[in-house]
């Protein structure tokens, strides 16, 4: 069970706006948080807080196929990221890294920016806990992707089945 | 079943597959950009010492070519060092040009491959009747590592255009109007088939740009059914690999299929700053450009710069703005340079770089200043793609790009085609 503060974001966010091309060139995870939401929210990383849960709106994450969008908001202590839905390589993204990435149609509408959330990444149920406790019924996510998630990533799980 | 769950029922040894599975399949070819440092990084990380099969592994040094800072070419430096390494026999460096046009012309990638590149526009290939799907490092680094990648068997949708395309109507003006009615968000984990008679019209090249922007649309992956003619040029560019075509079963029901007239349909741009915000051009208020930019893997084709050039021929880049022109492989500048297309341009006053992705993310080569208005063949027009987040972008066809260079403000083509010239 994850519970965190909320950042609120519309639909369409992009892989751009989460990490702009011009800091591709960036290989280290700590350089690379530093600019997570550069190219929609300016000052982001100065005022979000280890733990946060960011909430997407329809397709959050769409366009290239950068893992920087991923690696900036893990690295930055991103919790979860909850949305209306997801962009299929930003998801896989951010499962690989262990990131939990939850689809839960109704979450802008039922989320203020702040708000404090709890999120079973198991069940895929989101309580509003800021809200009287108001529940969604997210996605469950597969098993085979609870596993990479169990694991805390494919890096892990490879290290694992190499050793 | 499908062709698409054919080529994936046979890279994952099974006998079917059905949308919503999971499965672990087998790589034809898997492709690392130079964006792409944490490839590497996250196959030593899982452990990884040597490639799985290195023949069927490629380097693409495309996004920053030739490297503009001393990180990026740092990066370049370790790919290729590790390529040499690995024993990797495949590594297009900058002087070749953007991956999914170098794969094509080096026949590397043909009808029944699985390819996964990391380019959210690996979806391209499926023009040449291949599987072609992007994912991010880590995902690209497990392939490394085993050979094999985790893929969810995608709902097939059908996209049918009918109708005879119109003077001065392009691919991309196709795909932008079935974007504009799908929507950026309307074909996640998908797989799209484009077929109907306008399809069947289309050119190699031109049915590329049809299955690049299908990315556009979430799509994981899209087809085309291969053209005879197509097939025997894939055999010309591969005469020693043998390949069989699948072939979708007959009756094979589809999740979905939409399907729309473009009989009569004019040139298409997306307006700022999302894909999917699309309008006839003509309809679009007087809009002054400062830039154009003619390339990429979705509009950087010798098709896409001959169009090009049958505008600006004997006219000039408006002095209010400039055209950045960027073939997509050196390939296609040499072709362009033989046909003197490139004369032809360079004399109208365009800048001529270096053939790779160029400013489509960003990165180089013709980036944009804050309140400044980009007319663009490529793929994306979010905020600050490629550069200030308060720049604008509108994504059109190479016709309407190079119209609009010529007037200096964002131009129907078809003022400047007249006769023979108006079938692109």
């Amino acid at each position: 069970m994850l519970r965190g503060k909320t950042y609120k974001f519309g639909d369409n966010i992009d892989t751009d706006q989460i990490y702009p091309g011009r800091y591709l060139e960036l290989t280290e995870p700590g350089e690379i948080a530093g600019r997570a939401m550069a190219g929609c929210r300016a000052g982001f990383t100065a005022v979000f807080e280890t733990g946060g849960i960011i909430v997407g709106g329809r397709n959050f994450g769409c366009g290239s196929s950068r893992e920087h969008a991923a690696i900036a908001l893990k690295h930055l202590g991103v919790a979860a990221v909850v949305a209306e839905s997801f962009a299929r390589i930003f998801f896989r993204n951010a499962i690989n890294l262990g990131l939990p990435a939850i689809r839960c149609p109704g979450i802008t509408a039922a989320v203020h920016e702040g708000d404090l959330i709890e999120v079973d990444v198991v069940t895929g149920s989101v309580v509003n806990l800021s809200q009287g406790g108001r529940e969604l019924r997210g996605e469950k996510l597969p098993q085979f992707v609870l596993a990479i998630l169990a694991h805390g990533g494919i890096i892990p799980m490879w290290q694992q089945r190499l050793r | 079943m499908h062709a698409l769950e054919k080529i994936l029922a046979a890279a994952s040894d099974r006998s079917s597959v059905s949308p919503g599975e999971i499965v672990n399949a087998k790589v034809s070819m898997a492709g690392v950009n130079d964006l792409y440092l944490q490839v590497i990084k996250s196959f030593r990380a899982m452990g990884g010492s040597r490639v799985r099969e290195p023949s069927r592994v490629v380097f693409f040094l495309d996004h920053y070519a030739p490297a503009p800072t001393i990180q990026s070419a740092a990066n370049q430096k370790v790919m290729r060092e590790f390529a040499r390494e690995q024993g990797i026999p495949h590594l297009f460096d900058i002087n070749t040009g953007v991956c999914h046009q170098v794969l094509l012309e080096a026949g590397l990638i043909l009808p029944g491959d699985l390819l996964v590149i990391t380019d959210s526009h690996t979806t391209t290939h499926g023009a040449l009747g291949a599987y072609g799907t992007g994912v991010g490092a880590t995902d690209l680094a497990s392939i490394l590592v085993s050979g094999e990648i985790w893929l969810r068997c995608p709902e097939i949708v059908r996209i049918d255009l009918e109708g005879c395309v119109s003077p001065g109507t392009m691919a991309k003006d196709l795909v932008l109007y079935v974007l504009g009615r799908v929507g950026a968000d309307g074909a996640i984990n998908q797989a799209i088939e484009y077929t109907g008679s306008a399809v069947e019209q289309l050119p190699l090249e031109e049915r590329m740009v049809l299955c690049n922007m299908a990315v556009e649309m979430g799509a994981e992956t899209s087809y085309i059914v291969p053209s005879p003619e197509i097939i025997a040029y894939l055999r010309r560019l591969a005469p020693s690999r043998e390949f069989q075509v699948p072939e979708t079963s007959p009756g094979y029901q589809y999740a979905e299929v939409k399907w729309f007239s473009v009989a009569g349909l004019e040139p298409q741009v997306a307006v700022p700053h999302s894909v999917d915000t699309v309008m006839p051009v003509a309809g679009v208020p007087d809009t002054p450009v400062d830039q154009g930019f003619i390339g990429t893997c979705t509009g950087g084709r010798l098709h896409d710069l001959e169009v090009a050039a049958r505008i600006l021929r004997g006219r000039q880049v408006s002095p209010r703005c400039r055209l950045v022109l960027i073939p997509a492989s050196s390939r296609v500048m040499l072709e362009a340079v033989k046909c003197g297309i490139l004369q032809d341009l360079l004399t109208a006053g365009a800048t001529i770089s270096t053939p790779g992705c160029g400013p489509c993310l960003g990165a180089h080569q013709g980036v944009l200043a804050p309140g400044e208005t980009c007319v663009s063949t490529s793929s994306r027009n979010f905020p600050g793609r490629m550069g200030s987040t308060e720049a604008a972008i509108y994504l059109a066809s190479p016709a309407t790009v190079a119209a609009s260079m010529v007037t200096g403000r964002l131009t129907d083509p078809r003022e400047f085609l007249f006769g023979t010239d108006a079938c692109l």
